[in-house]
């Protein structure tokens, strides 16, 4: 069988697994997985890029999905003028000042000679920084958060089209994933794995708690679209008779039509990355870092700067994942930091790339499909199954309720087993690198 | 006296609970540097492993309180750990015949390891969930306080009092007998002595007649003991929820590190390092401070350097610090 018949066939089987969703439970919910596969595959492009094109172990996926996130909201919800009005300058004053404190550090570190001076006045400008720095942005975020808790209470955003987020959501991951690279890039893998892991939990926080910024656990809500409403689409006259054409009561086809449009618009976002990930590979650009990830030695021996290199496929991966978080958030038409959990955005993802096949992009995008699939998937034909299974059990016996609850936790079960039983038996995906 | 009562206040908040929760993290930084000493990698699965034996210990405790069986004032908890133990031992050694074996056999890279050691994790999480769910649980019971605050001021006439809890004066002083045991086990007997030598040069080790397999059971065995009684302190200090023991897979990899993966001293110095560290940044300083300073310069806010929610931050910072100025950690672990 040849490879390109192989590959046909297996996202012949995943689109098939998606379409008899549809036709039990409604092609809403086909619709629903189809626009998060979307969104998932190109995560898994984005952890490819950095893990199957150079071997770098990022496991703060979460983190840069959620700065995403945070761009999209950033970017589309309309300004709080009275916030800013009450506390925006004192905010960016502050964060002017955080940011002087640092460079000023950096500076003692690259001027003074080394030894105890140099880190004593370091630790001098640090924590003296740290005090003006507080000092100023306390008062300010209080009267940010003060303006209309219950409504708004951050500084809101640019009022400008959503999508736009979209690739600022790729620069801010890109610019946090800078600043993590240049600090954590030369440890040896495990250590850039835990590093990566406390970053993303420390952007979590952030947005958990910075209210000013992201209205931590309050949530935003009601992120505008770049498609229509349902309700405008069920206004319009001309609407309601194309649906009455097409037998369609206009409830449903309007909710229909919108997440087309959703996929057609993250379509086209996965397409993009997708063709410039795979020039990327076949590009000497990819077969250098190739080359860096099969042995570093051997490429720096070549002249290669490998730091270098591992920075950028860094900070582009980076920019991938945080581009697919702004396209979520732009999704969910809410950001909510409360639910950003490790499981779900990190190793999920992992999960992906290592089921699809690292160091191959097609393979991604199938893992990106099949897993959020089976993620989806896996909780009603779990309750299905053990609604089977219990059948014959009295009702309301301790056994039975206990196994039609558990259906709920199998996901996780899943997942493992699924990423085991790949390892074991693909341990180079369902879709190998060339 | 405003001296005596700072100090007091610094250990009521402070010193005592750091204390407590370092000793917590000594105890699974243990397990995750023994397996990255013997086994070589760095096991994700750690947490959730932590968090399965504290499951089945809550299990048990429920049984024992259900039959009526008590060791008060002492929680029952301690009773059914050793019953922890076992099951989560017979789960590791399980995993290790189905899946870790397999792997060790064909020599794969480390990394390799670390991916399967997600799906594990991803597997324990979901026995968890399955069994005991993911909510909150309380198994604690028996005398709550060794030492009121309340005792305490009326003892001393100080206006702070010290608390300490029954969970914390157990955790200290299992923690130091646990220590002690292995300490002794890896130092003075044969099986420990050999588990050394495999750790610091395997094919020495080999050509000297240890049997590997043997070596790599008796790791997980302990990991199991470890892993199990530094869940259950940890849950009797707090409460048991299944994603809070995925979350501690920071700071004990971080407590790991930072005294060197691969050294168990550095692992309790770690533990008890990140511990500190989050605890004083985090906690509000003013009640000592006030103490401390004239009444002129007494602080007017909180004097909380960061929020609690940003724990997480500190033991980042101490391990990119560590990382960037000692790579090999406080105590020269080995780095492969």
């Amino acid at each position: 069988m040849s490879d390109r018949l192989r590959n046909t066939l297996l996202f012949g089987v995943v689109a098939l697994l998606i379409l008899i969703v549809g036709l039990i439970q409604g092609a809403n919910t086909a619709l629903l997985i189809v626009n998060m596969g979307l969104i998932s595959a190109v995560m898994a492009i984005g952890v490819n890029l950095q893990w199957g094109f150079a071997g770098l172990f990022n496991i703060g996926v979460m983190g840069f999905v959620a700065l995403g996130g945070l761009a999209a909201v950033l970017i589309a919800m309309p300004p709080t003028t009275e916030a800013w009005a009450e506390g925006g300058l004192g905010v960016l004053t502050a964060l002017v000042l955080g940011a002087a404190t640092v460079v000023a550090a950096v500076l003692v570190r690259k001027l003074m000679p080394k030894g105890l001076p140099r880190a004593l006045a370091m630790l001098a400008v640090l924590v003296a920084g740290f005090f003006i720095y507080r000092a100023v942005f306390d008062p300010a975020t209080s009267a940010v958060e003060a303006v209309n808790p219950a409504g708004t209470g951050y500084l809101g955003g640019l009022g400008l089209p959503v999508i736009i987020g979209w690739p600022v959501g790729g620069l801010l991951a890109a610019g946090a994933a800078w600043l993590v690279g240049k600090t954590a890039l030369g440890l040896r893998s495990d250590y850039l794995a835990i590093a990566t892991l406390g970053i993303a939990e420390i952007i979590i926080a952030v947005l958990k708690n910075e209210d000013w910024l992201s209205r931590g656990v309050k949530n935003v809500v009601g992120l505008p679209r770049p498609v229509p409403y349902e309700v405008d689409l069920q206004a319009n006259a001309d609407f309601v008779t194309m649906a009455g054409d097409a037998g369609l009561d206009p409830m449903v086809a309007s909710a229909l039509v919108v997440k087309v449009a959703y996929a057609g618009l993250f379509a086209a976002v996965l397409a993009v990355v997708l063709i410039l990930a795979q020039l990327a590979l076949n590009s000497p650009w990819g077969r250098m870092m190739r080359a860096i990830r099969d042995n570093e030695v051997a490429a720096e021996a070549m002249g290669k700067d490998v730091t270098r290199r591992h920075l950028q496929i860094f900070v582009l991966g980076s920019a991938v994942c945080g581009m697919a978080g702004a396209m979520m958030t732009t999704l969910d038409g809410q950001l909510t930091p409360g639910t950003y959990q490790p499981l779900r955005f990190t190793f999920l993802i992992w999960v992906m790339v290592i089921v699809g096949g690292s160091g191959n992009n097609l393979g991604a995008v199938l893992g990106g499909f099949l897993i959020w699939f089976l993620w989806v998937e896996v909780e009603p034909i779990g309750h299905a199954l053990m609604s089977v299974i219990t059948a014959g059990m009295a009702d309301g016996s301790a056994l039975k309720t206990n196994l039609l609850d558990s259906a709920a936790h199998m996901r996780m079960l899943t997942m493992g087993v699924v990423l085991l039983l790949v390892l074991r038996f693909f341990p180079r995906g369902l879709i190998p690198e060339k | 006296m405003d001296v005596l009562n700072a100090l007091v206040a610094f250990s009521n908040f402070v010193l005592v609970p750091g204390i407590a929760y370092g000793s917590q993290l000594a105890l699974g930084a243990l397990g995750v540097t023994l397996v990255y000493g013997i086994l070589r990698f760095s096991n994700f699965a750690h947490g959730d492993t932590m968090a399965f034996g504290t499951m089945v210990v809550v299990l048990v405790t429920w049984a024992f309180q259900g039959a009526g069986i008590s060791i008060d004032p002492l929680p029952t908890a301690l009773l059914a750990i050793p019953f922890g133990i076992l099951v989560t031992i017979a789960m590791l050694l399980g995993t290790d015949r189905v899946v870790y074996r397999f792997y060790r056999a064909q020599k794969v890279k480390p990394v390799i390891l670390v991916i399967v050691s997600m799906g594990v994790m991803f597997i324990m999480n979901g026995i968890v969930r399955l069994i005991i769910g993911p909510g909150d649980q309380r198994f604690s019971d028996g005398e709550r306080f060794i030492m009121s605050a309340r005792t305490f001021k009326e003892m001393t006439g100080l206006d702070e009092g010290l608390a300490i809890k029954t969970t914390q004066g157990i955790t200290v002083i299992t923690a130091i007998i646990v220590v002690l045991l292995l300490f002794w086990f890896l130092g003075r007997t044969r099986t420990g002595k050999s588990m050394r030598a495999y750790s610091d040069n395997e094919d020495l080790a080999l050509l000297s007649g240890i049997n590997p397999e043997r070596v790599v059971m008796v790791t997980w065995i302990i990991v199991a003991a470890l892993a199990t009684i530094a869940g259950t302190l940890y849950g009797l200090d707090k409460s048991f929820k299944p994603f809070v023991y995925f979350q501690l897979l920071l700071p004990i990899f971080a407590s790991a590190i930072v005294g060197g993966l691969g050294s168990p001293l550095g692992a309790i110095a770690g533990g008890y390092l990140i511990a500190f560290a989050e605890v004083t940044i985090t906690y509000p300083l003013k009640k000592v401070l006030g103490y401390l300073l004239p009444e002129t310069l007494a602080p007017d806010g909180l004097v909380q350097l960061l929020s609690t929610d940003y724990k997480f931050a500190v033991s980042f910072v101490i391990l990119l610090i560590v990382l960037l100025f000692k790579p090999t950690g406080l105590f020269d672990g080995r780095a492969h």
